[in-house]
């Protein structure tokens, strides 16, 4: 049997959206899967070395599940994003939902690419040594190579 | 049913389970047996995905004690 091969943008920065590529790049690294995740925009930031920055917020999230109702006016204030992330990450510790450092490593202990857009890299001016190691860099035709021979290809 | 090794997932949620049942696979020989215990009720159709895409061989997956077990053999 040919080996499966699954390539992913993670675009975005948020905790939410942080965790889809990482979940399905470990899953299918232990299905014995070839993995590569692109991380380009808003999703560099999950190539960081710490990633405690990755939060939450609560305004234009209607269908964020809160303790509370909340008038949009209220998620407004400051300090409601910075709540909403300690509460979303304390209820993710609580249901056994591994850390992003977590899942990371276990994607790079199984293999799994990472390659960072070095456009965006220069759009934001992150150094190198903003990241952590094991990381390649490269542009849309260095993700087209790989995703062009893939049995799953998405964008997140 | 005998098990060479035990991999207790209880309290772990998608994907912990079957990263690290793949994790525990790794240093064991093959036709050798893994039991894994866990507490995600989605592990029920993610071990039989998880071994049907290996060819690791789901040989029991059961019920205990309110905790879902499996019995795997090593390709």
């Amino acid at each position: 049997m040919a080996t499966k091969k699954m390539a992913i943008i993670a675009t975005k920065g948020a905790l939410d959206m942080a965790y889809p590529p990482l979940i399905l790049a470990s899953t299918a690294a232990a299905l014995g899967w070839d993995v590569q995740i692109f991380f380009t925009f808003y999703g560099l930031q999950l190539l960081r070395k710490d990633l405690s920055g990755i939060a939450i917020s609560p305004l234009a999230n209607p269908a964020m599940p809160m303790p509370v109702p909340m008038p949009v006016i209220v998620s407004v204030l400051p300090g409601m994003q910075a709540m909403a992330t300690s509460m979303m990450k304390a209820k993710m510790k609580k249901k056994g939902v591994a850390s992003l450092t977590e899942l990371r490593d276990l994607c790079q202990e199984a293999d799994v690419k990472f390659i960072a857009c070095q456009m965006t890299v220069d759009l934001f001016d992150f150094e190198k040594s903003d990241f952590i190691d094991g990381i390649e860099y490269g542009g849309a035709a260095t993700f087209m190579k790989f995703a062009g021979e893939t049995d799953v290809c998405l964008f997140i | 049913m005998n098990f060479d090794k035990e991999f207790d997932a209880s309290g772990l949620a998608c994907p912990l389970p079957i990263v690290k049942t793949k994790k525990s696979l790794a240093d064991m020989a093959s036709g050798q047996v893994l039991r894994v215990v866990a507490t995600d009720p989605g592990s029920v159709c993610d071990m039989a995905a998880f071994a049907e895409q290996t060819g690791n061989a789901l040989l029991e997956s059961g019920s205990e004690g309110g905790k879902y077990v499996f019995f795997l053999r090593k390709a």
